[in-house]
């Protein structure tokens, strides 16, 4: 352990928005506007992994994920973007 | 005359949660007669031993972050790969399919079926492309139908319209649902690359072989030999691989 601090770092992978979600349209038509949540307009389903950095900076510790992300396709390019920000200490 | 024809050695990739991988080593070893191997995922090196490959259906690695993402970086997918760069041919079947186009080695990429759920059941497909586009085709003339059934819940295929329409012009969109069961772009059941030697189609055609698994609707040429439409993937494969040991010989 060199003690550096470790971040936590959300990430979002969501569809991109031309692209349908039928899950969050089933969760929306389905059960929320049926049970009178009308003015809920849209819901997308997203995905997250919560993830912990060892790193000098927040900044340090986005990049390294950021980069993981690419290298790794933790989301598909074709279909999703993918949102990192951090989540406090 | 007799001639002699080197044995072709094809190759079943097996993954932690593969489950496809033994109905088609029966088909090639029992009904096609022909050597066929498994090879486990963590092999490097695949050399040249392979005449084909098989990336057969299931739920390699129980399809966590994404079907097929974490098979595509496994260490026999990237033997896989130098394979196919070679003009292997290489054939992915429902998840086999899903990590060929998470390996890069096919354009596009899946989702969730627009029904939500795991779908299992008879599908029409019609071939495309000229027969000789691929080695899985060469028997079949465009326009033949074939009855395969699809089984998977991200099985709707996507792809940007630049992509769909470099796809169409190249002959990469193989085989087209005429009922589509998931919502597939294009009513697209299968595609190639550019090369022609990497299919990928959702629908298992080893589960179509033989009689016995067939439905009364599959009235296909094959029907009449008492075989189900799905053997035609894998005789023009042989066709295919005998053909080119003729060349050589």
């Amino acid at each position: 352990m060199d003690g550096m601090p470790v971040y936590r770092i959300n990430v979002l992978i969501e569809n991109k928005p031309y692209i349908s979600d039928p899950e969050g349209d089933t969760i929306r038509k389905d059960l929320v506007v049926k049970g009178g949540y009308h003015n809920v307009k849209s819901i997308r389903v997203a995905k997250m992994l919560k993830v912990e950095v060892e790193a000098n900076s927040a900044e340090d510790a986005k990049d390294t994920v950021r980069r993981m992300c690419e290298d790794l396709r933790l989301y598909n390019p074709v279909l999703s973007v993918c949102k990192i920000v951090e989540s406090g200490l | 005359m007799h001639i002699a024809y080197h044995v072709s050695l094809i190759g079943i990739v097996v993954f932690p949660g593969s489950n496809c991988d033994r109905d088609i080593y029966h088909v090639l070893k029992n009904i096609m007669h022909v050597d066929v191997e498994f090879i486990w995922h963590k092999r490097e090196d695949l050399n040249c031993y392979y005449d084909a490959i098989v990336i057969p259906g299931g739920f390699a690695y129980a399809d966590r972050l994404r079907a097929g993402i974490i098979a595509a970086f496994s260490p026999v997918m990237q033997a896989v790969k130098r394979l196919a760069r070679d003009g292997v041919p290489v054939i992915g079947i429902c998840n086999g399919f899903q990590i060929l186009v998470e390996s890069g080695l096919l354009p596009g990429a899946f989702m969730r079926n627009d029904s939500l759920t795991f779908t299992c059941r008879w599908t029409m497909l019609r071939l495309n492309v000229n027969g000789s586009r691929t080695p899985f085709t060469l028997l079949l003339k465009k326009g033949t139908r074939l009855n395969i059934p699809v089984a998977n819940q991200e099985g709707k295929y996507y792809v940007d319209d630049d992509t769909l329409k470099e796809m169409e012009k190249n002959e990469q969109i193989v085989f087209k649902y005429e009922d589509n069961p998931n919502g597939s772009l294009y009513d697209i059941a299968g595609v190639c690359n550019a090369e022609g030697n990497v299919l990928g189609m959702m629908p298992h055609p080893e589960r179509a072989c033989e009689m016995i698994l067939a439905p009364s609707s599959s009235t296909n040429l094959s029907t009449n030999t008492g075989y189900g439409d799905g053997i035609l993937i894998f005789r023009s494969l042989i066709e295919y691989l005998q053909g080119k040991q003729k060349v050589s010989i």
